[in-house]
């Protein structure tokens, strides 16, 4: 499974992805911005907002019939830190950490659309994502899932309410989980935890050695 | 009898009564989450049997039951209907609190959605703390439950004054840790 | 049988003909029906809503979240041990279950493999989790049609797997005993005889339940042709598991993708069924707790020696990148969407959790169905409400 060769000179081709990845850029042509590929592994595809709709078309044209799921990132660095440190300490400022670095095929936005679909005749899945640029007002839409996947109504409700990115045909965005006085997208980096700045997490408190040696220690509790 | 609505009950009386209350509570099990399925275990399985401390299970409503066992995480979505059902209990009505998420909001302390402990609600008579706890810890629960009963002024109770523990001199409450009679 | 005399018969047609008459003349107009959140026969906190019209349902939907805790906000400010302790309590009776693909998801990106040993342990406690969840099911579904007797047998049954669980892991459920790079700790001596009885005991539970409850006339004329779900548009809403394979799809994530998991060493039949009604969901879900205990019964046998952790640093970090698992769970398909920058714990994880795709079928599914058939396919679909809400 793994993808680390031990013979240099035989690289590992994935044939079935490298067809997927070609028979997509016919269809759609520039509309695919970027392709990761960890052969053998996984397929990681972005395509431009304004072809999200069609790149899903063109996947379940190509046989790709099963919605795995629908999504969003937020490639921000949180400002509140990541919990795992002690507050008490110093923290050095570090400007690196708070730029907003995508991850595989790279991007533009710090919204990213991002969902996946398998192909279970091929035994094969692509995840998908594609950039969401904001309107003037500070505000993201895309076109919605429905009519190509009709399972994609529940996961475009969930995600307009963690992230705020409103689907254009959806026929219902309302709330899912969170009740109908709740102010604010929770999963934005920007959204505190309330409870942990109130009273912050201590940090990782560094446990006692075991008695046997380092070396066969396991990871941290 | 009017001695309970006048506040006038002999000890002995109270005493009787107590021992027949906490050994006949009809249970509303208020199920949410991981902990309902203990409370299950605990409550439906022929290995830890809840039956034999007097403690009946599935009652048809929360208006025919004594006791509740708030068990799971109380979402903030949730918590109107948690006190809507504590109020439909009739008087004298005690709550357990079971498992952490329900304590004190548990492992999700820090969520957005969730209420920090039960407490916020309701009040409560016992906590049983485990994520989840092994039924054998709810009967715990119970029990401790039943040695509080059997401490209660019933007439205070009747009077509208809540949980008002008789202290003697003589018999000093022993709630966990002693030896449970 | 006492005979009705003729003037008792000619006054009852009488009176179904004045009925008959009342009823047309009567504007009925439809009621809305909320059952739940706090009902016996939904697990959780599920509130559905349906309009009816008469007995039949016009549109139904369930309203999900109040079980919502918010786990994907809660991952990214913990460290990946913590995360996998908190996981656990997504499917809460699966609990195994839940921990593996996400440990597989990091130990992906950190580009390491656990031991042969670690890995066939894995194996076997899944699939136990996967017992100990779905027998549940074959309780619980006798007492959402009425029958309250199997879920004592479930619950009395269930108890000898959580016993094994307990004895390898020290958790009944919550057992939190997946680590990044191989398992907690080896299995206790014993362990692997007693899981040979217990698989017998669970064959005989499975063979009770198919006498008891799906011999039974009342139960099949309550779910045969209930709820039918054709493939595409199983497919299409992203039913998994055994909903999927009771549609006729044959797609079983054990066999049709390679993970660092023993399943490649053992035979196993995935089965399907033509009808995707409900009886064919249920149906499948009891053969698929019978393949579990031969699974388990082959992998005890072909237990690898060595050791269960491979060699990891004491702090983990996990590089920076991208990296999706999926597995079977009990469920369905279970996945995550590990994204690491590099910390001590992920930047952000999406939690693919099955019963969500499961119950979104639902208003398709319960368009024109009678008021009883609603608790059926629920029933039959199987959700458990921390995977739903999440």
């Amino acid at each position: 499974m793994s993808d680390t060769d031990t013979d240099e000179s035989a690289p590992v081709v994935d044939e079935l992805r490298n067809e997927i990845v070609a028979r997509l850029r016919a269809d759609l042509g520039d509309a695919v911005v970027d392709v990761h590929q960890v052969p053998q592994v996984d397929l990681w595809v972005r395509v431009t907002p304004e072809s999200w709709r069609s790149a899903g078309e063109a996947l379940r044209a190509q046989g790709f019939d099963y919605f795995c799921f629908l999504s969003a990132m937020d490639w921000m660095p949180s400002p509140f830190g990541d919990g795992e440190n002690d507050p008490t300490e110093e923290v050095e400022e570090d400007p690196a950490a708070s730029e907003i670095r995508q991850g595989y095929t790279g991007g533009d936005t710090r919204f990213q659309m991002l969902a996946r679909v398998t192909d279970t005749r091929r035994h094969v899945s692509v995840t998908l994502k594609a950039d969401l640029p904001q309107h003037d007002d500070g505000t993201m839409s895309i076109e919605s899932w429905i009519p190509v996947y009709a399972g994609a109504n529940w996961h475009e409700r969930e995600t307009h309410e963690m992230f705020g990115i409103s689907f254009d045909g959806h026929p219902d965005l309302r709330n899912m989980y969170l009740p109908g006085d709740f102010e604010g997208y929770p999963l934005r980096k920007d959204f505190p935890l309330l409870a942990r700045l109130v009273k912050p997490w201590p940090g990782i408190v560094d446990v006692e050695p075991m008695p046997a040696s380092d070396d066969d220690e396991g990871d941290d509790s | 009898m009017g001695l309970v609505d006048r506040g006038r009950l002999p000890a002995p009386l109270t005493k009787l009564f107590n021992i027949g209350r906490s050994y006949s509570m009809w249970v509303y099990q208020w199920g949410l989450a991981c902990c309902a399925i203990e409370m299950g275990a605990a409550f439906g399985s022929p290995r830890y049997d809840v039956m034999r401390l007097g403690v009946i299970p599935l009652p048809a409503s929360p208006r025919q039951a004594d006791l509740v066992v708030v068990s799971g995480t109380v979402t903030d979505k949730m918590a109107p209907a948690v006190k809507r059902l504590y109020e439909q209990m009739p008087e004298p009505k005690y709550v357990i609190s079971m498992g952490s998420c329900a304590n004190c909001g548990g492992p999700y302390w820090d969520s957005y959605s969730v209420t920090k402990g039960v407490d916020q609600i309701v009040p409560v008579d016992v906590y049983v703390p485990g994520c989840p706890p092994r039924p054998e810890a709810l009967l715990e629960g119970v029990v401790l439950l039943q040695q509080r009963i059997k401490h209660e002024d019933m007439a205070a109770r009747w009077r509208g004054e809540g949980f008002k523990p008789i202290v003697r001199e003589s018999e000093p409450i022993v709630v966990g840790g002693g030896p449970i009679e | 049988m006492t005979m009705l005399s003729e003037r008792q018969q000619m006054s009852y047609i009488a009176a179904q003909a004045a009925d008959a008459r009342l009823n047309v003349e009567l504007e009925t107009e439809g009621m809305t029906l909320n059952i739940g959140p706090q009902h016996p026969a939904t697990h959780g906190t599920l509130r559905i809503i349906a309009r009816l019209d008469g007995e039949q349902v016009v549109w139904a939907e369930p309203s999900a979240g109040y079980m919502h805790r918010g786990y994907e906000k809660l991952t990214e400010v913990r460290t990946f041990p913590q995360v996998t302790a908190l996981i656990n309590r997504i499917d809460w009776l699966g609990s195994f279950a839940n921990e593996v693909p996400f440990i597989l998801a990091a130990e992906q990106l950190m580009d390491i493999e656990a031991p042969p040993r670690a890995q066939h342990i894995r194996t076997i406690l899944f699939e136990l989790s996967r017992i100990a969840n779905v027998s549940l099911f074959l309780g619980d579904l006798g007492v959402q049609m009425g029958a309250v007797t199997p879920v004592f047998m479930a619950f009395r049954d269930r108890e000898y797997v959580l016993n094994l669980i307990e004895g390898a892991t020290g958790g009944r459920f919550h057992p939190n005993f997946d680590r990044i790079g191989g398992l907690k700790d080896d299995l206790p001596k014993g362990w692997l005889d007693e899981t040979r009885q217990v698989m017998k005991k669970l064959r005989n539970f499975c063979d009770e339940i198919e006498d008891l409850l799906f011999g039974n006339e009342i139960f099949q004329s309550r779910t045969r042709g209930i709820g039918v779900i054709p493939a595409d548009v199983a497919r299409q809403y992203g039913l998994s598991g055994a909903n999927l394979r009771a549609s006729g799809v044959d797609w079983d994530l054990r066999r049709d993708q390679s993970l660092p998991l023993a399943y490649d060493k053992v035979d196993f039949r995935v089965w399907t069924h033509p009808d995707g009604d409900s009886w064919a969901r249920c149906w499948i879900r009891l053969q698929e707790v019978r393949e579990a205990t031969k699974i388990v019964d082959q992998l005890i046998e072909t237990l690898p020696p060595g050791p269960v952790m491979t060699k990891v640093p004491r702090i983990i970090k996990v590089p920076e990148g991208e990296a999706w698992v999926s597995t079977e769970n009990p469920l369905g398909e279970m996945g995550y969407y590990v994204v690491s920058k590099g910390d001590l714990g992920p930047f952000r994880v999406k939690i693919r959790s099955a019963s969500f795709n499961n119950i979104s079928i639902t208003p398709w599914v319960l368009k024109g169905v009678y008021v009883p058939d609603i608790i059926t396919i629920l029933a039959s679909l199987y959700f458990i409400l921390g995977d739903i809400d999440r």
